[in-house]
């Protein structure tokens, strides 16, 4: 049969030109080829674990970017707070000021209307006792004014005094 | 994942056998007509009586089928081809034109008078007209045959294909392909991933050329030949010397590779006792031969059937036309609906049988480098020799 009788020539043929063929395609063809493609796999393998490396990093990143957010929030609380602290302290303070500084206002106040007083009794003591002076001087001269009124009391002293 | 990529094996694996079960059912009627004519005086007459008139479709179907001393285009146009012959008296150099047309011309050589007989070339006996026996039985045909030429024709192809592949994966290095690249590069990495690691296992890359090669010479010469025009149209895949060299092959790389491993459990089946080693070896031996035998006869069934049923769907047209012209119009649509259908088949066929000659001589190497004992690779491996 002519269909399954294998012919020399195309079996000459055929060996040499398909190990002509494989030689030429392994060097030039597939060696380029498949190392390029392994090289590929390999860029796109160590892109993916830079990715994930990144992704991990970021949210590292993230992650510490949020306990910094919580730090920063509570140190900004207590700032606040601190501030909060100062001010209701001052006020505090500046109230008890104002209020010692007040009573020692009053008290020194007390004290001048004190003094002013005393001084002014003293005043009026002494002028009191001036023009009781005064008055007195001027009821003697009126008493004494004339003869009589001047045996007449001497009369009357006599009189008091008893010769004991 | 692993189970996966098995399960589809095993489901192309079936199906090329579905197929090409049915490729040689639907051939056999048509192998069965030139047995009756393939004496001599009786195909003279049977030429006679076609040339008067009759249309053979199985004469038909053969001569597009075998191999041919020159390429025919179309019409009465055809390209001539050298034809090379070595005898016992020397090599000769001629061009196939000296046969003329239909090669019914006789070529007078420098040693010998040569003329083509059912397509071979035959010695001339000068003095009594008759083929000389003596002197073809000792002729070797090396000529550059319509095959041959196809053969020449998609090397080149290849080489023009990968070499520019190559040459943009050089250039678009660390790069997305493409172009041609990005069209060929993953069928290269199909190749690779599941073909050659799943079946050779970690030392794979050293048959990737090899594998590779034989994955696109039968896969590109499977889908030329499909096409009816040149420079397509040769069934080269379908020929039984190209399986043959192919098949040889990877039988040769089996033996070259195969280790010390490999060579006891074909000569003496580790754990098995004497008396059914005696039965046992020679099967293994045998089993050695056989397979690759048995990846020609896929092959080589395979492509050829397909050609032939899309053939003999034309032949109808014809067979009916003679009848009457009414009725060949009316087949002809049929026929056009069949054909295409086969040919939808046979394009994937074409891709099915690169795929399974490549599977399997990867299957082949992986035993032959194997180095473990482990349960499952000897299943596999009778599963192997199962096919």
């Amino acid at each position: 049969m002519e269909l399954v009788k294998p012919s020399i020539g195309l079996i000459f043929w055929m060996i040499i030109s398909f190990s002509i063929i494989l030689f030429l395609l392994k060097k030039f063809a597939w060696k380029p080829i498949l190392g390029m493609i392994k090289e590929r796999e390999e860029s796109i393998e160590s892109a993916l674990a830079a990715a994930e490396n990144a992704k991990l990093e970021m949210k590292a990143l993230q992650a510490n970017n949020e306990r910094i957010l919580v730090q920063a929030r509570a140190e900004r609380d207590q700032l606040l707070k601190d501030a909060r602290d100062i001010r209701e302290q001052m006020i505090a303070e500046a109230k008890g000021l104002a209020t010692k500084e007040g009573e020692r206002l009053l008290k020194s106040a007390r004290e001048n209307i004190q003094n002013e007083k005393m001084a002014a009794i003293t005043e009026l003591k002494n002028q009191v006792a001036s023009l009781s002076i005064d008055i007195a001087e001027k009821i003697l001269k009126s008493e004494l004014s004339s003869d009589e009124k001047q045996k007449s009391l001497v009369n009357t002293f006599l009189k008091d005094i008893n010769l004991n | 994942m692993a189970n996966k990529i098995n399960t589809f094996k095993h489901f192309l694996l079936i199906l090329t056998m579905l197929i090409s079960s049915f490729a040689s059912f639907a051939s056999e009627p048509t192998d069965n007509e030139p047995n009756a004519n393939s004496t001599v005086s009786n195909e003279k007459v049977e030429d006679k009586v076609h040339e008067e008139g009759g249309f053979n479709a199985g004469k038909m179907i053969l001569e597009h089928v075998a191999d041919n001393h020159s390429w025919h285009l179309f019409g009465h146009i055809s390209i001539s081809l050298p034809v090379i012959v070595k005898t016992d008296k020397g090599i000769e150099v001629f061009s196939s034109s000296h046969f003329g047309h239909e090669g019914e011309e006789q070529y007078k050589g420098a040693n010998y008078t040569y003329a083509l007989h059912e397509g071979n070339v035959v010695v001339i006996d000068s003095q009594l007209g008759g083929i000389d026996e003596v002197a073809t039985s000792s002729l070797s045909d090396f000529s550059i045959t319509k095959n041959v030429a196809a053969m020449l024709f998609s090397m080149l192809l290849m080489l023009w294909i990968f070499l520019s592949v190559a040459k943009s994966a050089n250039k678009n290095r660390g790069k997305a392909p493409k172009g041609l690249q990005s069209w060929i590069e993953p069928l290269i990495v199909f190749v690779r991933d599941d073909v050659a690691k799943p079946s050779i296992g970690k030392n794979y890359e050293r048959f990737m050329p090899f594998l590779l090669t034989v994955f696109f010479f039968i896969w590109i010469n499977n889908l030329l030949g499909l096409i009816p025009i040149f420079p397509g149209g040769s069934n080269l895949t379908g020929s039984i010397s190209v399986a043959m060299v192919l098949a040889a092959f990877t039988l040769l790389i089996t033996f070259f590779v195969a280790n010390k491993h490999y060579w006891r459990h074909v000569f003496a089946m580790p754990g098995v006792p004497i008396p059914v080693l005696i039965i046992l070896t020679p099967i293994e031996i045998l089993g050695l031969f056989l397979r690759p035998f048995v990846l020609m006869i896929r092959l080589f069934a395979n492509i050829t059937a397909g050609h032939i049923i899309s053939l003999a769907f034309f032949s109808l047209i014809f067979i009916f036309g003679e009848m009457n012209v009414g009725l060949g119009l009316g087949v002809s649509v049929l026929s056009l609906v069949f054909t295409i259908f086969m040919g939808a088949l046979e394009l994937l066929v074409a891709f099915l049988q690169a795929y399974v000659f490549a599977l399997l001589s990867a299957i082949y190497f992986g035993a032959a480098v194997d180095e473990g004992h482990d349960v499952n690779h000897h299943h596999d491996h009778e599963t192997v020799s199962a096919h």
